[in-house]
């Protein structure tokens, strides 16, 4: 009787660890789908007229079958690093304040409130900027407004809520004997912050700027609104811009033959920066962390 | 969905339906279709056509593999008892196929959806390919009516052609633009990048912001052909991806200028007219007016059947009315 039913008990475990696995697999083969359908659809055209055309070409001219990208990848750079710029010493400032100096009732309203601005949908972003942002750029800097600055405030914006809210998660997870043996030392509360507590949670805080990074890499819709999407390598900041992400969104619509392939290229390249930027990210927060459980 | 500018409904350009992306791979496999790609492309038709057939979807086999569970059974059963409507299409289906200019082509999807649902059994399959695509398609009789978003040429005139509607062009700037007036040449030196202040066209000591369409699209095509030429669009100009979004940008930018459907032109921007004759309905029937270009359809013999009935049913007045809520501009019978 009792063999029995734990011997049920051991078949349904066994079911339920194999749909587990199943359904582990089928996320990861979602993945393995996408990656083999957009090189299977990119990779032809890029053969046929060469890496150095997509990669080093100035001209964006699918109807001449001209598809140079190179304005497309460093206007994705750009933007992206332009985000990184304004996003990441507010977040974490943010974060510093809301974990260490600010009164706990002051968090408990602030983080839910910062954690809300994730939630706002990028189309509402996008208008926003295009509403306020871009005539503000215009009136006072010159330039048709929208330019790489605008798509860089936007996003620097976006990705503040990833930044916070992993800052805040590893400045928690810092030991308090951290801070105390710090104090006790004589330092004041910024020299611990500076000195203690942010190189203890460097890794995640690194991790943190990463997954910004990727938002805003990524971010397509606000960015088509306010950056103008010219394809020419943006002179200065004032200057329109267009990033891989809204290359393929922007003409998917009515692209057929060459053009679509070019754009699925567009995809591959897009697909491979991501896979660069991620590694050496990846590989500096695990120096880092190696270094500091080292010390 | 992509543009939150447009504001009033006439974007329907842009809507392409979930999934629409398939079925247009699947139709560019021409006629002589393998009957899976076809039962495929039916389902994929279906898909787009309305939300019901969803279930339709899922009804086919694709899940069959998984394993169901008796609520989702059952509530399988009940849609399949109460929408049989879904499953009638399947046998003896009647189908023309309309091929050609990608200019066309989102109106005509449009007309089509209208036509299938009064006559229900009936598909007419829409696909692109360009003007000179479509021109062939009917002469080869691979398609039962061409699409054409140009005049024919001299060796095209043995087809029958039946004109649905006209498209104008509309040279936008911002109403407070002291320019009222330019000629081709001069919308061609903007648009090319050569002429880069409105000083030089009498206008304010200050940069032009030129915004265009982006590759691909029906409206550039019409703009390259009608007023560039060979002459390439300057790749400094701001790039956007529906008429909405033109004119939003021009409306609020005092420096630019754009182009956009003749349909779409509202009281926010200031179309300028060309060589001293303004973009008018007017001007347009009077042929006064350059920058227009027929929408046409085309058949080989004189039409009969579904195709008649389908061109018939285009130039009813119950479609011709809603052209111009469309940006098109309607037209009387011709042919």
């Amino acid at each position: 009787m009792v063999s029995k039913s734990s011997n049920k008990l051991e078949k349904s475990d066994k079911l339920i660890k194999l749909s587990l696995l199943m359904i582990a697999l089928s996320a990861v083969s979602v993945l393995a789908i996408i990656t083999i359908f957009i090189f299977e659809q990119g990779l032809p055209i890029m053969f046929k007229y060469g890496l150095k055309h997509f990669l080093l070409g100035q001209d964006w001219y699918p109807s001449e079958k001209s598809f140079g990208l190179l304005p497309m990848i460093i206007g994705s750079l750009m933007v992206t690093f332009g985000a990184l710029i304004i996003g990441v010493p507010l977040g974490l400032a943010s974060a510093i304040f809301l974990t260490e100096f600010s009164s706990r009732r002051v968090a408990r309203f602030l983080k839910p409130v910062i954690e809300l601005l994730a939630g706002i949908p990028s189309v509402v972003y996008g208008f926003i900027g295009l509403m306020f942002l871009v005539p503000f750029i215009r009136e006072k800097f010159g330039g048709p407004g929208l330019s790489v600055l605008a798509a860089s405030v936007i996003l620097g914006i976006m990705i503040l809520p990833t930044v916070i809210s992993i800052t805040i998660d590893s400045i928690r997870a810092v030991p308090d004997s951290y801070r105390e043996g710090s104090i006790a030392l004589g330092a004041t509360k910024w020299q611990t912050v500076k000195m203690v507590v942010l190189p203890a949670a460097r890794s995640g805080i690194i991790a943190g700027i990463i997954l910004g990074m990727g938002r805003a890499i990524g971010e397509t819709m606000a960015v088509i609104m306010v950056a103008g999407n010219a394809a020419d390598i943006p002179g200065s900041l004032l200057a329109p811009v267009r990033t891989l992400t809204s290359n393929i969104a922007l003409e998917m619509a009515y692209a057929s033959g060459e053009h679509r392939e070019a754009l699925f290229a567009t995809g591959v390249i897009l697909f491979v920066i991501i896979m660069i930027l991620n590694t050496v990210a990846n590989m500096t927060s695990a120096r880092q962390r190696k270094r500091g459980s080292g010390r | 969905m992509k543009d939150g500018l447009n504001h009033d409904g006439k974007d329907f350009v842009k809507r392409k339906p979930l999934f629409s992306f398939l079925a247009s791979d699947l139709n560019h496999k021409n006629s002589e279709i393998e009957p899976g790609l076809k039962k495929g492309r039916q389902i994929f038709r279906k898909f787009n056509q309305s939300s019901l057939s969803f279930f339709e979807f899922f009804s086919l086999g694709q899940l069959s593999t998984f394993k169901i569970s008796p609520f989702f059974l059952s509530l399988l059963i009940l849609i399949l008892v109460f929408f049989p409507s879904c499953q009638s299409k399947k046998s003896n289906t009647t189908e023309i196929i309309v091929a050609g200019s990608t200019s066309v082509q989102p109106f005509a999807d449009k007309w089509s959806e209208l036509f299938m649902e009064k006559r229900p059994g009936v598909v007419v399959n829409v696909q692109g390919g360009g003007s000179s695509a479509g021109i062939m398609a009917v002469k080869t009789g691979a398609a039962h009516i061409g699409m054409s978003s140009r005049e024919l040429k001299e060796d095209e005139q043995d087809l029958h052609q039946f004109e649905v509607a006209r498209d104008g062009l509309a040279i936008i700037v911002h109403p407070s633009n002291p320019v009222e007036d330019l000629t081709i040449e001069q919308v061609k030196g903007i648009f090319s990048g050569d002429i880069t202040n409105w000083k030089t066209l009498n206008g304010r000591d200050k940069a032009i912001t030129v915004v265009v369409r982006e590759e691909g699209s029906g409206t550039r095509g019409a703009f390259q052909e009608m007023v560039m030429g060979k002459t390439r669009i300057s790749k400094r100009a701001i790039v956007q991806d529906s008429n909405g979004t033109v004119r939003e940008i021009v409306s609020r930018d005092p420096n630019s200028i754009g182009f956009i459907s003749l349909g779409l032109v509202n009281e926010k921007v200031k179309a300028i007219s060309l060589n001293g004759v303004r973009p008018t309905e007017e001007n347009i029937l009077k042929k006064q007016y350059r920058l227009v270009r027929p929408f046409l359809f085309l058949t080989r013999e004189e039409p009969t059947g579904l195709a008649k009935e389908f061109i018939i049913f285009v130039l009813s007045d119950e479609i011709q009315s809603l052209l111009p809520k469309e940006g098109l501009i309607a037209v009387k019978k011709v042919g």
